[in-house]
């Protein structure tokens, strides 16, 4: 604490539990985009990652709330926010678009999946051929114009996901952004900048996992799809910097009243997570390697290694950028005289720990997904093996 | 297997889930609005009581001697832990020194001020308090509309509705509220609600030995309140912030945050 703090400004209150939810919610976004971008713009080189997109996006999703939940001082009235929502309220709408964005996930989920969950439901047996039986909710019709049909309806439903999607991320941009009393979160910018980071980190994590799933599945990494995915995130990771640099750039212009405090705030409070993990290794960083991953000069190892550690760098870069929002946006008292101090903490309630825990939770969901789900377009039929023909369960 | 569907069997099962899924919520409205026309005489005693009343503060800073008192009293009135940091009301020192810099302090929300040996320009104490705002932002946040603003104009947080999201600390430019650290739900002065309600005055006010906190009812011409605000110059907190707060200041200097 410095400088003159208000007495009920001592403690921070929205903590590291609300730092992870616009991160979710993010990935949960930018992986759905990475999806549509296959399913609606045909971006072909994509299909290795179009279902594992969507099935990650899902993955977070039903985690995407947990932090809230978990956060609240009444944690067993939560669902009040549903029943009796306060519509002046920014955040009274998330319960319904979060609800809205689920079942939109799932039904996109299944109508993608709905052949090879047929496919398991008869090719096993007992208890596998029984749950994959109800997975297909009796539609078992696996015809030429009945997958016809399921196509045209992903296609329908990933086209509505991405203005969901965006709608999902820019409104929790919203939620921050809105706060008036709050001087380094209230920008409108907020809700773009958000749209942005989001889709950078849904690319960025859908790099990294197509790395690792590909090392554990001993299957070789498509290039193209590689490339594509580092030419997008190197595309939207430098919009979304410029605007965040802009804003900053102009708030100093300006220099009202307010700029000493922000000015202090990201040169001293929030430095090292600001200035350098953000905008040093999440940013300046990735910016320079992704065009060298793509450079024609070096190896096809090199440039996935180049790309694969740029994706790792601005996960946590963008991670970072939620704290610097959610944490950074209240260590300026209202006083507008002092900084409050972030208290960390490992194991008590939103430690570090509890974090790291609802951080992996979504991908050990995403685990469990693949298994009932299997998102690979053959790559392991051929003159060995034909996968299909075997549950994955088994 | 292929199912057989016709539209005609399509919109009759449609409409039968459609009836059934808007009958729900009406059989509920129905229920709400016996129980509400029971609630009505409850209401009505309730209206009768706003009538004719709409509560204003006004600190007059030049008396404040920061004796904290108030602060002290305030706790007790409200239960709330005097070890903990949290705070209905509390009082704010302004230190001008001769560089023309400001030092402000409030130890313990004025409870443990200690003299200080300054060449200062001036000094003086500033009260401060929920200013239950004409456009209170945290109204405007509540998810749950636990928060609401009653017909003699106070804000009020119903503590059996409010889940502790924090969103209207967050919201508050004046930082009046905190998280109950005994209740975990968003807490604030209120006025003493239920000692004004019973014509009593707010406990702040009822022990400044000074009379630096003046509190009355603006429709009552006979009121001290109205006097004091027709004779002095009076300005409001943050007023850039636009929440039009209904505690008032005489003398406010420009330094105050």
């Amino acid at each position: 604490m410095s400088g003159y703090v208000f007495p009920n400004d001592l403690e921070v209150h929205w903590r590291l539990f609300i730092v992870l939810y616009p991160y979710i919610t993010g990935i949960v976004a930018g992986a759905f985009i990475v999806s549509s971008l296959y399913h609606v713009f045909g971006k072909s080189e994509l299909k290795p990652l179009a279902r594992l997109s969507l099935l990650t996006s899902l993955a977070f999703l039903f985690c995407a709330s947990f932090p809230l939940l978990s956060h609240l001082g009444q944690p067993l009235r939560a669902l009040n926010i549903m029943m009796t929502p306060h519509l002046t309220s920014a955040m009274a709408g998330f319960g319904f678009i979060y609800t809205f964005f689920l079942i939109l996930c799932l039904l996109e989920t299944w109508f993608l999946f709905r052949e090879d969950i047929v496919k398991f439901a008869d090719s096993s047996k007992g208890s596998v051929k029984l749950f994959y039986s109800i997975l297909t909710l009796g539609a078992k019709d696996v015809s030429p114009e009945a997958l016809d049909k399921d196509h045209r309806i992903v296609k329908v439903l990933a086209t509505i996901g991405i203005p969901a999607a965006f709608f999902l991320t820019g409104y929790v941009g919203f939620i921050f952004g809105s706060i008036k009393a709050n001087v380094w979160n209230s920008t409108p910018l907020m809700p773009i900048i958000f749209i942005l980071s989001a889709t950078v980190s849904g690319v960025a994590l859908l790099i990294v996992l197509y790395r690792v799933v590909n090392w554990i599945r001993r299957v070789k990494i498509d290039m193209p799809c590689l490339m594509s995915l580092n030419s997008y995130l190197w595309i939207f990771l430098l919009t979304a910097t410029i605007l965040e640099v802009l804003e900053v750039l102009q708030m100093g212009y300006e220099g009202r009243a307010e700029w000493p405090m922000i000015y202090g705030l990201i040169t001293q409070h929030i430095s090292l997570s600001y200035l350098v993990i953000q905008m040093g290794i999440g940013v300046l960083v990735p910016l320079i390697l992704l065009p060298l991953g793509r450079s024609k000069r070096f190896s096809m190892r090199i440039k996935q290694t180049l790309t694969t550690l740029s994706g790792a760098l601005v996960l946590i870069g963008v991670l970072a950028m939620r704290f610097n929002v959610v944490i950074g946006g209240q260590l300026i008292s209202k006083s507008m005289a002092g900084y409050i101090s972030y208290d960390w903490t490992l194991f008590r309630h939103e430690g570090i720990i509890p974090d790291m825990v609802l951080l992996l939770l979504p991908l050990l969901i995403l685990a469990v997904l693949v298994r009932v789900l299997p998102p690979w377009f053959g790559e392991l039929k051929g003159p060995k093996k034909q996968a299909d023909d075997v549950s994955p369960l088994k | 297997m292929k199912l057989k569907f016709t539209r005609r069997e399509f919109v009759i099962s449609a409409a039968k889930v459609m009836a059934v899924g808007l009958l729900a919520p009406t059989g509920a409205l129905a229920v709400t609005k016996l129980a509400s026309a029971a609630d009505s005489s409850a209401q009505n005693s309730i209206l009768q009581q706003w009538a004719g009343k709409e509560w204003n503060f006004v600190v007059d800073t030049a008396k404040c001697i920061g004796c904290a008192s108030c602060v002290k009293a305030c706790k007790k009135e409200n239960n709330l832990p005097l070890d903990q940091e949290v705070y209905r009301t509390w009082v704010e020192r302004y230190l001008v020194d001769t560089n023309e810099e400001v030092r402000i302090d409030s130890p313990r929300g004025g409870l443990d001020f200690q003299q200080k040996v300054l060449q200062v320009n001036k000094q003086f104490f500033v009260p401060k308090l929920c200013n239950q705002c004409k456009h209170a932002p945290c109204i405007q946040v509540c998810p749950v509309g636990a928060t609401y603003r009653t017909g003699d104009g106070v804000v009020l947080v119903d503590r059996e509705r409010c889940v502790g999201c924090s969103y209207c600390i967050q919201a508050c430019p004046y930082s009046a509220r905190f998280l109950h650290p005994v209740l975990k739900v968003a807490d604030k002065c209120n006025w003493c609600y239920p000692r004004i309600s019973k014509g009593l005055l707010p406990a702040c006010v009822q022990v400044c030995p000074t009379g630096a906190r003046k509190f009355g009812n603006i429709k009552d011409p006979a009121s001290e309140i109205v006097a004091l605000k027709k004779k002095s110059r009076l300005r409001v907190v943050k007023q850039d912030m636009g929440t039009g707060p209904t505690v008032f200041y005489i003398d406010l200097d420009e330094v105050v945050k």
